[in-house]
């Protein structure tokens, strides 16, 4: 198995109105990559973090509406939540958190109803 | 928590809470940036908002109190948290769940099986009040008539005066319902954006009944309103609810594209990114903006009367709900309007189903509730007594 070929199984989690754009499904057991080409070089690549699985999630799984769930500068949109192992990212370093084998990863709209 | 880490990790732990300092934290909360355990979590978020509401002196002792139902993320929560501090500090509440039906097919119809799973869970009566029953007309059957546009200006002024119609056939002396600050901040920043200062004063204050100044015909009641979670942040009401695993549905209602409020919120979103506090500086500004137009009015009371076809509060001769009835009835003259025959036989068959201990005749409570008697007075939950204080975290 070559470098690019690893991958990691990250369990997915979409709660509160998220999973309507993942065609209702509230979890996903995916095969992420475990890293990803820097600068579109195939031969420099970086371990995955949480902006690659956002973008690697939208064009691999996302079913509808991809403005609901993609936000500004690779994030998601402000009003999702996410956790990482159950803790909030904001304590796991956001964006920059690089994945491991076997995390999971929760995605909550904070936007659908009262 | 000194003395509860007998047993010490053998890791450094990471990201220890700031309060308890021995479990890994899940949460940075929006308002101060702490970061907590689960537990502590739990503990402050509910202790807040006890602090609230005595603070704001919301409630009597014996109150019967409707907690407004939706079965969405807030009012779940609400009904969860009210029902445990009403037990915890002993505020010796009568709470029911009260919900509106507007008729709405594949959005209404699946949020009530929750609220009505929540009656079960939490063990809180239930009524839900419909549109159909109340105005003859659902949702559903106003939108086929008039369509996309203008259905949320009759939804939201049905649904305010269904909320009061169901609070007198329950007898209850108060409604609260699960708007949260950021609902707040982003309603302050909508009333500004009209430069709708009455709406303005309203939607900031924690609690209102009719002694609220109403220079622009905004229609007020004589039940107590207030909002529990005025300064509770829309994430920790979302976490709360996901560490509780409490049962909400969340989809959007069909009817509302709601693009401006939408814009609003995202906004709204954006700015909190970059300045943790702006949801509670944009609540003050709100509140301070309102504080001076009230200085200015010198306080005139419009004469509140009743409207003349149903009843209701109102300080035209048509309250708006009739008015609106009106013209959706033009050419459709055999649905009447009929309100207070339906609305007492409703009333009747509620207390028959719940065994509500009697409720004032909804009949008498329209007919002379809101002209004869004097307007409700906020008083104090002084009696509430031998409320504790807030216990130190070192006892979670
Ligand atoms: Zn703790
Ligand atoms: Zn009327």
């Amino acid at each position: 198995m070559s470098q690019s070929d690893a991958t990691l199984r990250i369990e997915l989690q979409f709660s509160g109105g998220m999973e309507l754009l993942f065609d209702n499904q509230k979890t996903i057991h995916a095969k992420v990559p475990a890293s990803f080409p820097l600068d579109g070089s195939a031969e420099n690549r970086h371990a995955a973090t949480i902006r690659d699985l956002i973008s690697w999630t939208a064009s691999n799984l996302l079913k509808e509406r991809p403005e609901l769930f993609i936000g500004a500068d690779g994030s998601v949109r402000s009003g999702i939540l996410v956790l990482v192992n159950g803790a909030d990212w904001e304590l796991e370093g956001e964006l920059e958190y690089e994945l491991e084998d076997r995390d999971e990863i929760v995605f909550i709209s904070t936007l659908h109803g009262g | 928590m000194p003395g509860a880490t007998d047993t010490k990790p053998t890791k450094p732990l990471k990201n220890p809470c700031n309060l308890c300092q021995s479990v890994r934290a899940i949460l940075k909360r929006p308002k101060t940036g702490q970061q907590l355990c689960k537990e502590c979590f739990f503990h402050v978020f509910e202790t807040e908002i006890h602090n609230t509401i005595v603070d704001n002196k919301l409630f009597n002792k014996g109150d019967r109190v409707a907690i407004g139902a939706s079965g969405g993320k807030d009012s779940t929560v609400l009904a969860y948290v009210m029902k445990l501090l009403n037990d915890r500090y002993s505020y010796e509440l009568d709470l029911v769940l009260l919900s509106i039906d507007e008729g709405i097919t594949g959005y209404r119809d699946d949020s009530l099986e929750t609220v009505k799973r929540n009656r079960d869970q939490y063990q809180i009566p239930l009524l839900i009040v419909s549109y159909k029953d109340l105005y003859g007309w659902s949702m559903d059957d106003i939108v086929k008539e008039i369509g996309r546009k203008n259905n949320c200006t009759f939804c939201g002024v049905f649904r305010r005066q269904a909320l009061d119609r169901g609070a007198i056939m329950l007898n209850v002396d108060h409604i609260v319902t699960g708007h949260n600050a950021d609902d707040i901040a982003e309603t302050v920043l909508m009333n500004i954006l009209r430069g709708d200062l009455p709406r303005l004063q309203r939607c900031t204050s924690i609690i209102t009944n009719d002694t609220s100044e109403d220079s622009s015909g905004i229609e007020t009641s004589k039940i107590l309103r207030s909002k529990p979670f005025k300064y509770t942040y829309e994430k920790e009401i979302v976490m709360y609810a996901y560490f509780k695993k409490l049962d909400y549905f969340s989809t959007e209602c069909i009817y509302s594209p709601n693009a401006y409020r939408g814009h609003a919120r995202i906004f709204l979103k954006d700015l909190e990114a970059v300045r943790r506090t702006a949801i509670v500086d944009i609540i003050h500004s709100g509140e301070a903006l309102s504080a001076s137009v009230q200085a200015n009015e010198s306080t005139k009371l419009p004469t509140m009367a009743n409207c003349t076809r149903c009843g209701y509060i109102s300080s035209n001769e048509l309250c708006k709900a009739c008015l609106l009835l009106e013209g959706l009835n033009k050419g459709l003259p055999q649905l009447g309007i009929g309100h207070t025959t339906k609305i007492r036989r409703m009333h009747e068959a509620a207390n028959l189903a719940s065994g509500l201990s009697s409720p004032a005749s909804l009949s008498s409570a329209v007919a002379d509730g809101s002209a004869g008697e004097k307007v409700k007075v906020v008083t104090h939950i002084k009696d509430l007594g031998q409320l504790e204080t807030m216990p130190t975290l070192a006892s979670v």
